[in-house]
């Protein structure tokens, strides 16, 4: 099936896979697809080093979703029936917001905005990118605007972290730590004698009282838009399971990847979330019929030299296209799933005309599909 | 690339997927085989070096022995943070109540940056002549293999971060011991792995910037991973285009083309660093990554 028939009354589709496997680019791909078949889309990535900007030859993408010039890819063969919208999520800036719109009032808002933790390290850190992606794919679900959002996952070592993210923020902001953190220190000392009071004094000799009093005064404020979150994080994770949402996982066929893959499509269904397909991104073909070269006659048209190296590289490419192969194999054994293939091309896919190759093998009918990859086999 | 080897710590980064992990294990085996006791230092438990190294996994957080001067160790910021109390809290009884209390699973996993922190302070702590852990060894070299840049950086920002935040007490002066030690070229350098693709080279040079900018350091070297061979000059490609097609003239064109748009990212890496010192590694068209080509990837990174 292509990525047009998995995506078939789906609102939400989730890139998600190990780093460096090109799943920016996937995601831009299924976004200016399904854009070109006129649905109106919005594709999301959260990415540090710009990548998808840099794709959609865009220099600055904003927290909000900007509208992607059609004539962009007018050179290029495609045309946009509906409308490919693009952003780049700031953690930050997203955090944030739902503060904003979280806070009782405009006190407790300020606190929580100006707290020294919360300010140096709420964007630099991990899992703050993780939560605050998924909430802001529910607040761009929820607004009604798209067709279809498309979200490029953070590039976490583990993509479990993203599964995980609202339930670690929600577990700990509902839990003991939270508890004892808030305690006033008046209190904490009279209840020394509890198991509380002895951690909040462990505590604060290993991490020494400024730490602590700051720490618990981003806990304390932050408490009070606690329930807002976890209520946020609760509709989200709904969100995650929901049958219109899919997860796509990306892959190249290297070793790491392939067994991120499988690792990943064992989550997703013990996490009770909607698989939709996986894409093996970078796959050397190999050719069904390998006839022996004939040498002279290559040598006839290259001079003896050139056909001796272009043998050994027809030999290397042959090499790799069996290695892959057999990555593709051993995939579509263990997510029982015939994978997506988009062939390694020979230049970078960083450009639209490289996201418009990409896209056409993701959207390829089953018919045109084989020979469109027959075409790049060795 | 002498001195590389003459820091304690060797910090290896980069895009996902580069192939840091490979890079870290064929530094780590360099040293070792010039006579260094080295350690490679993977962190959120996913075994890459070991891997590579073909090390039992068995063990998660032990300083494992893969030959006699190379080891690996895999860092969980939870064991890190008992092993720091067990240090901070003498009555033992009491730092047991503690790790074991939910209040220290949740501390790590939610107080921002304190699993970097964490992670860093572990690092440093194999990295010192005298180590703090009970009856442990010192080592010649640390390789770290990072986090991708972005949380790479965080890493190294961490214990800076959080030295400025506690101002007093034990975090404040141990982040500040980390961070003048990851700030001293001459104990710590920094690596970069890239490959010679148009994202990875722009996040390098991108990853320099922030490196100088927000930390003060610069690259010690630039490792561009898997580098098709030059076996093809622009001539040959041209004659190759010109040839009427075939599998040996499609593949050739192909291995030709892709190295050709190697070569002009590589120029690009080359003009962006100014002046940082870089080496090619060869990508591997026959094999896997299995000892004997991890070998022949660490006799590449030898000075």
């Amino acid at each position: 099936m292509s990525i047009a028939e998995r995506m078939a009354g789906k609102r939400i589709c989730i890139c998600t896979g190990s780093g460096g496997v090109g799943k920016t680019t996937t995601a831009a791909a299924v976004a200016m697809g399904l854009a070109a078949q006129g649905q109106r889309v919005a594709v999301v990535t959260i990415d540090p080093a710009r990548r998808l900007a840099n794709s959609l030859g865009l220099e600055q993408l904003g927290n909000e979703p900007r509208l992607i010039e059609p004539d962009h890819f007018a050179g290029q063969g495609v045309e946009l029936r509906g409308e490919l919208w693009a952003m780049m999520l700031d953690a930050k800036r997203t955090f944030d917001e739902l503060i904003d719109l979280l806070a009782p009032d405009a006190i407790t808002r300020e606190e929580i905005l100006s707290n020294r933790i919360y300010q140096e390290l709420s964007s630099a850190v991990a899992g703050s990118q993780e939560f605050t992606a998924v909430a802001k794919l529910y607040e761009l679900n929820a607004s009604g605007r798209f067709d279809a959002i498309v979200l490029d996952t953070p590039p976490s070592r583990s993509a479990l972290d993203f599964l995980d993210a609202p339930q670690r923020l929600t577990g700990f902001l509902e839990g003991r730590a939270l508890k004892v953190l808030t305690v006033p220190t008046g209190a904490a000392a009279a209840i020394a004698a509890r198991g509380s009071g002895l951690v909040f004094s462990a505590l604060r000799r290993v991490t020494g009282v400024d730490l602590l009093a700051d720490l618990s005064t981003f806990f304390r404020v932050l408490s009070d838009v606690v329930e807002g979150l976890a209520e946020r994080a609760s509709a989200v994770n709904r969100l995650l399971g929901d049958p219109a949402t899919t997860f796509l996982i990306v892959t190249s066929p290297e070793p790491t990847p392939v067994e991120e893959a499988i690792f990943l499509r064992r989550r997703l269904r013990e996490a009770g979330m909607p698989f939709g397909g996986l894409v093996v991104n970078r796959v050397r073909m190999l050719a069904h019929t390998r006839p022996t070269i004939d040498e002279s006659v290559l040598a006839a048209d290259l001079g003896g030299d050139l056909a001796a190296r272009s043998i050994q590289a027809l030999g290397d490419m042959r090499a790799l296209a069996r290695r892959d192969a057999a990555s593709v194999r051993r995939l579509t054994v263990e997510l029982d799933e015939h994978p997506i293939l988009v062939p390694q091309l020979d230049r970078d896919v960083s450009d639209v005309a490289g996201l418009v190759a990409v896209q056409r093998f993701l959207f390829a009918r089953r018919s045109e599909r084989s020979a469109l990859l027959a075409e790049q086999a060795f | 690339m002498d001195d590389l080897f003459a820091h304690s710590l060797l910090v290896v980064t980069g895009k996902g997927g580069v192939g840091k992990s490979t890079v870290a294990a064929a530094l780590g085996l360099a040293a070792s085989r010039r006579g260094l006791r080295t350690i490679v230092v993977e962190v959120a438990a996913r075994e890459d070096v070991s891997r590579a190294l073909a090390a039992s996994t068995g063990g998660v957080y032990a300083e494992l022995a893969v030959s006699d001067r190379l080891h690996h160790i895999s860092i969980d910021p939870q064991r890190a943070m008992k092993e720091y109390l067990r240090e901070r809290l003498p009555v033992g009884v009491l730092a047991a109540l503690i790790s074991r209390s939910r209040v220290f699973t949740a501390l790590t996993a939610a107080t921002p940056g304190m699993r970097e922190l964490l992670t860093i302070g572990k690092v440093w702590e194999l990295a010192q002549h005298e180590r703090r852990t009970p009856g442990a060894k010192p080592y010649d070299l640390v390789v770290l293999d990072a986090p991708a840049t972005g949380q790479g950086l965080a890493m190294l920002q961490a214990p800076r971060t959080f030295a400025s935040v506690a101002r007093v007490g034990p975090v404040a002066k141990e982040g500040r011991a980390v961070a003048s030690f990851l700030g001293d070229p001459r104990r710590t350098a920094v690596l970069a792995v890239s490959t010679a693709e148009e994202m990875p080279v722009s996040e390098t040079l991108q990853l320099r910037a922030r490196l100088r900018d927000e930390l003060g350091l610069d690259l010690a070297l630039v490792v561009v991973n898997a580098v098709v061979p030059h076996r093809f000059s622009d001539g040959d490609r041209r004659a190759l285009q010109a040839a009427p097609p075939s599998p040996a003239q499609h593949a050739a064109l192909f291995v030709a083309n892709w190295a050709h748009h190697q070569r002009v990212q590589i120029a690009r890496l080359r003009r962006g660093l100014q002046g940082v010192p870089l080496v090619k590694l060869p990508f591997m068209f026959q094999s896997a990554l299995d000892p004997a080509a991890l070998e022949l990837l660490s006799r590449e990174l030898e000075p």
